[in-house]
């Protein structure tokens, strides 16, 4: 294997690794501001415990945030110092935001965790997440802008491959930012909040504790509302996305829904096989003008084919299957979480059936995949380009020896830091019922002291 | 000042910072393996992880800051070091997460494990010593450009006198910084059995410590004479100056006087020498291929730096002496009454 190959696959590994506990760190800190905010409100023990579990495993998954978000922001100059040489002239202004805003979320977090008895005022120590909401959120915001200058470059002229006449704010807002934070946001929100939902599922299904069951329910309740709300949103940003790519990324489109010849009226395709040298596409439902209609809400409108981008500057043609289980992934999540509140509604005992409760299990894995593809179908997508239209991914990697040493020593730290993180949080839970938990909230759950 | 010099002078402070409560991190962490092995544990370990639990994660981030802040000034850096430390940086790399995750799943998991805390205080001292080697590279010597790129001489760096003198000294310094901090910590905490151990640890560090400096000038003369000239020629006054404070915090340590304040005289210790070194060093970040002056980031992404920190400082300072007040300097937490 050449360098190129083998830094893109540590590039990858390393953020396929850091995306599930980023994720879970822009996102979970609006799940306890709800619980304990609820909590005290309602002067109800059980949410201001949930609000506590839910910190506590927090605290772990922050701590590999946190480590694995440091390789990576090193691992970028480590593995494409020519790029960063480039580029840096230009992305360094919001990746130097992103640490002021991990580093205002990291001061208020340590507050937050460690000051649950200290303020008289309980809703003096609840007003603390709104500081940890802005950090977390910010620095996803800033994030996403430098990859999104990736994809959509703006804000410089380049010559004779150097980049000038600057102008750092137009490069941070550039094109596809915002079409893209909100899609970030949104799906973050929404994955963590399946995730929850899916942990009280398992609970209610396991059934070690009885006096939790009530707990348990309260919670489903809670993230399912979230959920939903937030899936809601993430259907609208996916959408907003699809126009966006059409109008200024057709080669991801194109290839993503492996359509070749440039036509109106195009079918979108879910599924299938492809032959890639035939272009023949086997076993795919397709829907007809459906394409056409999503990225421009008319089915006359016409889609570039891929034929038309020059061959070495076509994106691969497996994100099609990201695309479609991002998706299918996706609506499944939005799909149970309606149906759970429907049958709340009218058939109120089915709504905690087994059934319905394995299915609610699977949502928060599947919508944690759905992050998973969509970052693979985006990064895959504007392949060959690091710098979409300026500069190869080739141009821009490290000269080093020893990359595939680097590759093995990290793919094994993951291996690890995986397996310990999940078994320290199973750990963490096991034993303990939340009803004692909720008893030593009793006292506090007065409001004012 | 031009825009490289307030680049270099915050991110150099910045790193300073990182120094300092990075050494008081990584020490702790050692000395809790070794009370640990010497069944003393009961001594230390909970006023170390009630110091530790609440700012661990605030440490993490002055390291991010520098080195974002150093590609973001500076882009040419991220070429040469970026493209000669892959393996040194990834090593150090996997030492930190490994500590990190280890100190949490310790910390905050269920049940504790021997292991973990091997891990979580051995590499300790193994990062201070991994960073040390890019200190050493900026020096030059080390780094060779050639018609593929840049590369890095192993065998001459392996056998430099001054690069192991720079490792020896910031594994030294690691425990000697932390041991003063936590005398003080636990004086404040009135812990007696845990400030009589970190005092005499103290003691035990200050000797080395300040040995091994005297080895890596007088090794820095070897290889690098313009910067040893430099520094003895127009800013021996600084060095001179930071011998006093470390007398004066021995002293009082030794009398058991004013802990604080021995505290803070370290810290200006530190400050006059590292500063005294970093500005003996200039104009180069790394002799001779990366010249402030003409690494610079263009004006415009510089300027929007500079206001960005500036903007930045005015919401990190205010959190910060926050987070100082709750955990620092409020006695009821330190002494174990508030938890």
């Amino acid at each position: 294997m050449d360098g190129v190959i083998i830094s893109r696959l540590l590039t990858g590994m390393t953020l396929a690794f850091h995306i599930i506990f980023a994720t879970i760190g822009v996102a979970l800190p609006f799940m306890f501001m709800i619980a304990e905010g609820l909590g005290l409100y309602k002067k109800d023990p059980a949410y201001l415990a949930m609000a506590k579990r839910w910190a506590k495993g927090f605290t772990i998954t922050v701590a590999v945030g946190v480590v694995t978000g440091t390789i990576i922001g090193l691992q970028l100059s480590l593995l494409w110092p020519s790029f960063m040489r480039i580029g840096g002239q230009v992305i360094a202004l919001p990746l130097f935001m992103e640490t002021f805003a991990f580093f205002f979320e990291a001061i208020f977090l340590s507050i937050y965790l460690y000051t649950w008895d200290r303020f008289k005022n309980r809703w003096l120590h609840w007003l603390l997440t709104i500081p940890i909401i802005i950090g977390s959120t910010m620095s996803a915001l800033f994030i996403t802008s430098v990859n999104s200058f990736m994809n959509t470059p703006q804000g410089f002229d380049m010559v004779k491959g150097q980049l000038v006449n600057i102008d750092p704010v137009a490069a941070m807002l550039n094109d596809s930012f915002f079409v893209r934070a909100f899609h970030v946001v949104t799906t973050g929100g929404m994955t963590i909040a399946f995730m929850l939902a899916s942990i009280a599922a398992v609970k209610l299904l396991r059934n070690r504790f009885e006096s939790d069951r009530a707990y348990h329910k309260k919670g489903l309740k809670v993230t399912m509302l979230t959920g939903l709300i937030f899936s809601l949103f993430a259907m609208m940003a996916g959408h907003a996305s699809a126009q966006f790519l059409h109008h200024e990324q057709p080669e991801k489109l194109a290839a993503m829904e492996w359509h070749f010849d440039t036509s109106s009226k195009a079918d979108l395709v879910l599924f299938g096989m492809l032959d890639e040298e035939t272009q023949e596409v086997k076993g795919a439902v397709k829907i007809p003008g459906m394409l056409s209609f999503l990225a421009d809400n008319s089915f006359d409108t016409e889609i570039k084919g891929l034929n038309e981008i020059p061959a070495d500057e076509r994106p691969p043609l497996v994100i099609h299957y990201f695309f479609d289980l991002m998706v299918f992934f996706g609506v499944f999540s939005f799909a149970i979480s309606v149906l759970y509140f429907i049958l709340k509604k009218f058939k109120k005992e089915w709504s905690h059936h087994s059934f319905m409760l394995y299915m609610i299990a699977l949502t928060g894995p599947m919508s944690m995949l759905a992050i998973e593809f969509g970052w693979f179908l985006a990064e895959m997508g504007r392949q060959p380009w690091i710098l979409r239209g300026y500069m190869k991914v080739a141009e821009g990697v490290t000269q080093a020896n020893g990359v595939s040493l680097v590759l093995v020593a990290f793919a094994l730290l993951y291996l690890i830091l995986g397996f310990s993180c999940i078994y320290v949080l199973v750990r963490i839970f096991k034993d303990k019922p939340a009803a004692i938990e909720i008893e030593n909230n009793r006292a506090n759950v007065g409001g004012e002291a | 000042m031009d825009y490289q010099h307030i680049g270099i002078t915050v991110l150099w402070t910045f790193l300073y910072g990182y120094i300092i409560i990075g050494a008081i991190d990584f020490g702790a962490g050692f000395f809790m393996l070794y009370a640990k092995i010497t069944k003393k544990d009961h001594i230390i370990s909970e006023l170390v992880s009630r110091y530790l639990n609440p700012v661990w994660e605030v440490t993490n981030v002055f390291l991010v800051f520098f080195f974002v802040g150093i590609v973001g000034f500076f882009p040419d850096t991220a070429y040469y070091f970026g493209t000669t430390l892959l393996i040194p940086a990834s090593v150090a790399l996997i030492l930190l997460t490994i500590r990190g995750a280890f100190y949490a799943f310790e910390t905050y998991g269920k049940d504790t494990k021997f292991a973990w805390i091997f891990l979580y205080g051995m590499t300790g001292l193994l990062i201070p010593a991994s960073f040390s080697t890019v200190l050493s590279i900026s020096e030059g010597g080390f780094i060779e450009k050639t018609a593929d790129g840049v590369v890095l001489d192993w065998f001459e760096l392996l056998m430099s006198p001054y690069a192991w003198a720079v490792v020896f000294l910031s594994i030294i310094s690691v425990l000697y910084i932390s041991s003063a901090f936590l005398t003080y910590y636990a004086h404040q905490a009135e812990d007696k059995p845990a400030y009589e151990l970190m005092r005499n640890w103290f003691l035990i560090w200050a000797g080395p410590m300040i040995i091994i400096c005297q080895f890596v000038f007088l090794s820095l003369r070897q290889h690098n004479a313009e910067h040893f000239s430099m520094a003895v020629s127009h800013y021996w006054w600084l060095f001179g100056l930071s011998i006093l404070f470390f007398i004066a915090a021995f002293v009082l340590i030794w009398q058991r006087r004013n802990h604080g304040l021995a505290f803070v005289l370290i810290m200006v210790q530190f400050a006059l020498a590292f500063f005294g070194y970093g500005i003996s060093k200039l104009p180069y970040i790394l002799y001779p291929y990366i010249d402030l002056n003409h690494a610079v980031v263009n004006d415009s992404m510089a300027l929007a730096l500079v206001i960005v920190f500036i903007a930045g400082l005015l919401l990190l300072v205010p959190s910060l002496l926050l987070l100082l007040r709750l955990f620092i300097f409020d006695a009821d937490y330190v002494s174990g009454k508030r938890r």
